[in-house]
């Protein structure tokens, strides 16, 4: 997979620090299981953790807290070594990231997908958070009406390809943008488009098409 | 002028010697994680659990949590030490980032009524940093050395992201500035962080 398009640092920094809405973690998640390079900044990112975890005040714990851990400790099985993930197929682009896969539990073809508008279809994950988490399915041709962000939105592009104002977008890379990036994603080949975006507040559509089309794409 | 002032010169390798002796203890609990993947000696157990017990507990009350639940998840993050410690891996974490990665999963699976979903990424053979043992232990030293030197309001967003949990609007909210401000904060403290990670190695 030919990736281009990455994580801001501040996202893996959330990410690591744990405070990423359940959507956008999944998000994360799934490219990095695609993405060699984002394992490694979040090795940096998660490694800001451990020396912060170092650099607090330890706090005194219940005086039979050894003597309770070490009773269970006959109890616990030791985990087994996970199996080896599964070799990837660069050639098969249907394959989910296995993140994605865990939480849909079936082929992107089989879910209920619902249609939004014209060209537009789209499965809401029903995650919690103060956003959304959608997969949506775009047709060729079709653009998503003109848009900026209130929060942050992040999508990953697991079929097909868009391009914007910020450049081109193929399976596997990530959209990171905010508040600042005001944009109209268009597919640009004969072949849909599907991607999972998760936000982590409502989209502002500007225009009066934009208008009309939020209660129906409802993002 | 730091070279005419012989105190602040007192101050400055005071603060050098603090910095190598934690460089020293962190690269030993991290042989000593790594080691009782190998033996399960409980008494070495006991140790990693006097050490990081309190940290974690200190970690779980900032993110919020009551007295109650943090040293409830305190005893199931040191549980679990025990259970995965063969799948700890001194080359690519220390022993505080691998502890600190298993509490925070599960202050979320805590956080969530859903079950956090914790996802096994593929393992990179081939990787082109690939560091000895404990070499990670010397990195996150310097890294803590470094957040030392971050301006304040850098510290404070990376603060109120990992100690608190908050997410960018959350902080941008509280401190009533814009959430693009609270990214370039977070961006410009990790390159600063990661100057002294590749700089001196």
């Amino acid at each position: 997979m030919n990736i281009s398009h990455h994580f801001d640092d501040a996202t893996l920094i959330s990410y690591s620090s744990g405070s990423l809405p359940q959507g956008m973690a999944l998000l994360v998640a799934s490219h990095l299981h695609w993405c060699p390079e984002c394992r490694v900044r979040t090795e940096e990112t998660d490694t800001i953790g451990g020396a912060l975890l170092d650099a607090l005040a330890p706090v005194a714990l219940a005086d039979d807290a050894l003597e309770q851990l070490l009773a269970r400790l006959d109890a616990v099985e030791v985990e087994p070594a996970p199996a080896p993930a599964p070799v990837q197929n660069s050639d098969n682009d249907d394959e989910l990231p296995a993140p994605l896969a865990a939480v849909l539990g079936q082929p992107i073809d089989a879910l209920p997908w619902r249609r939004v508008g014209y060209g537009v279809q789209q499965v809401d994950l029903g995650l919690e958070g103060p956003g959304a988490t959608r997969l949506l399915r775009i047709q060729p041709g079709i653009s998503v009406p003109h848009h900026t962000h209130r929060g942050n939105e992040l999508t990953l592009i697991l079929r097909g390809s868009y391009t914007d104002e910020v450049g081109r977008f193929q399976r596997g890379d990530v959209a990171d943008v905010d508040t600042e990036v005001q944009h109209q994603p268009i597919v640009d080949t004969d072949q849909e488009c599907i991607c999972l975006i998760a936000t982590d507040a409502p989209l502002k559509f500007s225009g009066l098409i934009g208008r009309l089309a939020q209660p129906f794409i409802g993002l | 002028m730091l070279e005419d002032d012989p105190e602040g010169k007192k101050v400055n390798a005071a603060t050098d010697l603090a910095h190598e002796r934690q460089a020293r203890e962190r690269e030993n609990w991290t042989r000593a994680l790594a080691t009782l993947a190998e033996t399960r000696d409980r008494k070495l157990f006991a140790e990693l659990f006097a050490h990081f017990g309190p940290r974690v507990k200190a970690y779980i009350i900032r993110l919020g949590m009551p007295m109650a639940t943090a040293e409830e998840i305190t005893q199931e993050a040191m549980l679990s030490v025990w259970r995965k410690a063969h799948l700890f891996n001194a080359a690519k974490a220390s022993a505080s980032t691998w502890i600190f990665t298993l509490t925070r999963n599960l202050c979320i699976d805590r956080m969530r009524r859903e079950r956090h979903m914790e996802y096994e990424l593929p393992d990179d053979k081939a990787d082109p940093q690939e560091r000895h043992d404990g070499e990670q232990a010397v990195l996150e030293q310097r890294m803590r050395k470094a957040i030392d030197t971050l301006p304040d309001a850098q510290a404070q967003v990376l603060f109120l992201s990992y100690y608190e949990g908050k997410s960018h609007s959350e902080i941008a909210e509280q401190l009533g500035i814009p959430l693009g401000s609270v990214k370039s904060r977070l961006r410009l403290a990790f390159g600063k962080l990661k100057q002294h990670w590749e700089g001196e190695s």
